[in-house]
């Protein structure tokens, strides 16, 4: 089985998954409660907390625990709307942003914000010069993710903050799910970013955990309510097991960080190349993207049939977003890059991680060579 | 830069006279125990100072230890060279460099001890002087009240080199005094009480009253980590703790309620006074401090102190709150102080309890109780422990923790 679709989620690690059953097991307290066993979790959860903050270079104090990267969007968009309404009903993100993003902000413009969506060139980037002319006076955030799920195109964060430094009560939030461990992320004191999304299940911890950055002194309103967990931030009893193999997991994710994304990018490049060879094959990622995403198409197949018929192969791959390829809309990225529609239906994406190897990919290039055999003619 | 040697110089200890070589040997002791790890490193605890050969221990690790140990008025890292000119400019420079930011001036101060040495005071106070304006961009001479003093010895086995003089924790080496008995209640003031009385060379032990269930294992927890706070000073120190239930209990039904807190303290002390007396020690110290509540005026220490001729020392008892939470914080007892679990002195207390209680009174209402009986119970029930420095709760789980993250 080979599994190219770690951008939609990644296999639970063995040690990670290990830490999940100790703590369900050994330490299922509340960590709220008052007795051993309480504390016990309670202990857990903030040494979790610590390494994760540690790994990151930030404040214990800027973790909180989410349930997903969709729940982290959702709370840094509408918490700075809610919070920062009175100042400004103004927001600014991509038109490439992965749904909960944009929904988000849809939401919202129902409710009366008002939402500008920056265009991308036909790399999937945007331009910083455009953000700068959206800026106004009632602008109250600005939301770019990092890197993009779809086709991995990085986006100017460094420089998207550089202007912000003129502009330091707007909220910087940055979707930062599938950049983690992936691209270099600076979040660190010197850094502009006020709140920044993670998810759990990207990076080989489990389903179901996540975390958010919030810069210290950064207020966003609570979009959970209840009992007073996470500073009463974020209520809701904590998943301590699902925290600890999380943490674990984001450790395991920086071990040997650099090699590993060396070790992605030789393997994406590989793909990329010999991709090209194929006259009826367009790549919609560069390799100035993020390392690990290859997203393509192949002229007159339905991205669909092409998934299926490398599932025949025992190869799982991915019609650009896993969130809407139940959807039957064509990938909102491709168009935002101007593709047209007719060949944005044929995209696939193909996502690494570190234990893909350069034999695998061999592998699925001679069953991408079968299909491509097997279909070009078709018109 | 990694420094080979230490210069320790001492506080008051130097004005002690005959009991001079006990408070030497106590604070080499105290040294040795601070070093414990690093078993490379002799104390050599001389007449007029102390040094430490480091063999190559990590000195920053080495110099970061020295600051909390009581009895040091200064110390200065050295390094000892060669009684090689060449190698001696190079290391001159480096660590000129090191203390050099621009504006700062400098002298050369040598001294020899042995006068046979080729080169004459003047000369290598010239020669180093040169030889630092020649490397050091920027930096400037002065006689009188230099920035940076570079202090070069001569001596018959080799040449000493020092620049920086590190404050010293001052206070007398802990246990040079003798010991005491630190009432510790888990609240702001006990913990740096503890502090001020090892400062002046007690050897704390502390006694901690407990009542579960009333009192949570949180608040036991809290009282353990405040000691390894403390333990900082001196390497590790005696906690004990005293099972208060009955006695509370026993207050609470038998004495009017002004009066509960007032008998409370006089069970307290001289339970606090036969362990002193079975752990030979001579003072009993507690984090009062005159006015703050209702047990700590003048009027109350009457009543209270009735039941023992032991003295009762209490450093801050002159201290304002915020000078004692200043100290709190200096020695990172404040955080953990302010955690809020009840201990057996809030978890009973009276709404109002008298200020000015009747000493006369008092001692009726307590003849109301089993006083011998009840202290004797608590006695069998003390249990012992040492607290190290570094044994809080947070460092113990983090090691169980650290396996599954």
């Amino acid at each position: 089985m080979i599994y190219f679709d770690n951008s939609a989620t990644t296999k639970v690690d063995d040690s990670v998954l290990e830490t999940f059953i100790q703590v369900s097991q050994k330490m299922n307290g509340n960590p709220s409660s008052l007795h051993r066993l309480g504390d016990l979790a309670d202990g857990l959860l903030q040494q979790s907390r610590k390494q994760i903050a540690s790994l990151l270079q930030v404040k214990d104090s800027e973790i909180y625990f989410t349930s997903s990267g969709t729940e982290g969007d959702n709370w840094a968009i509408k918490g700075t709307a809610i919070e920062k309404m009175r100042y400004g009903k103004h927001l600014i993100t991509t038109s490439v942003e992965h749904p909960a993003v944009k929904e988000s902000m849809a939401q919202l413009e129902q409710l009366g914000f008002k939402v500008t969506y920056l265009p991308v060139d036909k790399t999937g980037v945007v331009s910083v010069s455009d953000l700068r002319n959206a800026l106004r006076p009632d602008t109250v955030l600005v939301s770019v993710m990092a890197v993009n799920n779809e086709v991995g195109s990085i986006q100017p964060i460094d420089e998207i903050g550089e202007v912000l430094r003129e502009y330091p009560s707007i909220h910087f939030h940055v979707d930062a799910v599938q950049a983690v461990g992936k691209i270099p992320l600076d979040l660190s004191s010197s850094s502009r970013i006020d709140l920044a999304t993670f998810s759990g299940h990207k990076f080989h911890g489990l389903k179901g955990t996540g975390f958010l950055y919030i810069k210290h002194g950064r207020k966003i309103a609570p979009l959970m309510s209840g009992g007073g967990q996470e500073k009463g931030r974020r209520n809701g009893t904590e998943n301590v097991a699902g925290i600890a193999a999380m943490s674990r997991a984001l450790r395991l994710l920086f071990d040997q960080q650099e090699q590993k994304t060396a070790n992605q990018r030789l393997v994406r490049d590989y793909l990329m190349d010999e991709l090209s060879k194929y006259p009826k094959v367009q790549l919609f990622s560069t390799k100035k993207g993020a390392p690990h995403i290859i997203c393509f198409g192949l002229q007159g197949i339905r991205g669909e049939v092409s998934v299926h018929a490398f599932e025949k192969e025992d190869i799982s791959i991915s019609t650009t977003s896993a969130c809407s390829s139940r959807n039957k809309t064509t990938s909102s990225t491709l168009s935002a890059m101007g593709v047209p529609e007719k060949t944005a239906t044929g995209a696939v994406r193909v996502s690494l991680t570190d234990t893909n190897t350069m034999e695998e990919a061999r592998q699925f290039l001679k069953a991408f060579d079968a299909l491509y055999q097997n279909f070009k003619d078709i018109k | 830069m990694q420094y080979n040697e230490v210069m320790v110089r001492y506080g008051e200890l130097s004005t002690k006279g005959k009991n001079k070589k006990i408070f030497i040997n106590r604070l080499s002791q105290n040294v040795r125990a601070a070093l414990r790890d690093f078993p490379q490193v002799r104390v050599h605890g001389e007449r007029d100072r102390m040094h430490l050969e480091l063999h190559d221990a990590n000195s920053e690790e080495v110099l970061k230890r020295l600051k909390s140990i009581f009895g040091i008025q200064n110390y200065s890292p050295v390094m000892k060279l060669d009684r090689d000119m060449e190698q001696v400019k190079q290391v001159a420079v480096e660590m000129v460099k090191e203390q050099y930011a621009p504006g700062k001036t400098f002298k050369i101060a040598t001294r020899r001890a042995d006068h046979d040495f080729e080169l004459d005071t003047n000369d290598i106070n010239q020669l180093l002087g040169a030889e630092v304006l020649r490397n050091v961009e920027g930096i400037k001479v002065q006689v009188k009240k230099p920035d940076i003093t570079l202090r070069v010895e001569v001596r018959l086995n080799g040449i000493f080199l020092s620049c920086e003089t590190i404050q010293g924790a001052g206070g007398l080496p802990v246990g040079s005094s003798g010991k005491g008995m630190l009432m510790m209640s888990g609240g702001i003031d006990s913990p740096v009480a503890g502090y001020l009385a090892m400062k002046r060379g007690v050897e704390v032990e502390a006694v901690h009253f407990h009542s579960p269930p009333y009192t949570s294992p949180r608040a036991l927890q809290k009282a353990k980590d405040l000691t390894a706070k403390i333990a900082a000073f001196s390497g590790s120190i005696e906690f004990i703790e005293v099972p208060f239930t009955e006695i509370q209990e026993e207050i609470k039904k038998k004495v009017p309620e002004g009066y509960l807190m007032t008998v409370t303290r006089r069970f307290m002390m001289p339970i606090t006074d036969r362990i002193r007396e079975q752990r030979k020690g001579l003072a009993i110290f507690n984090g009062e401090s005159l006015g703050q509540v209702a047990s700590q005026t003048m009027h109350s220490m009457i009543a209270i102190n009735d039941v023992t001729n032991t003295p009762v020392l209490r450093p801050v008892v002159s201290m304002d709150k915020n000078e004692i939470i200043d100290i709190a914080q200096k020695i990172d007892t404040f955080d953990l102080s302010i955690q809020p679990f009840e201990d057996c002195c809030t978890i009973f207390a009276p709404p109002s309890p008298k200020t000015k209680p009747d000493l006369e009174r008092t001692r009726e209402y307590e003849s109301k109780l089993d006083v011998e009986g009840l202290i004797e119970r608590a006695m069998e029930g003390l249990v012992f422990s040492e607290i190290s420095v570094g044994d809080t709760l947070a460092a113990q789980q983090e090691e169980a923790f650290s396996a599954l993250l």
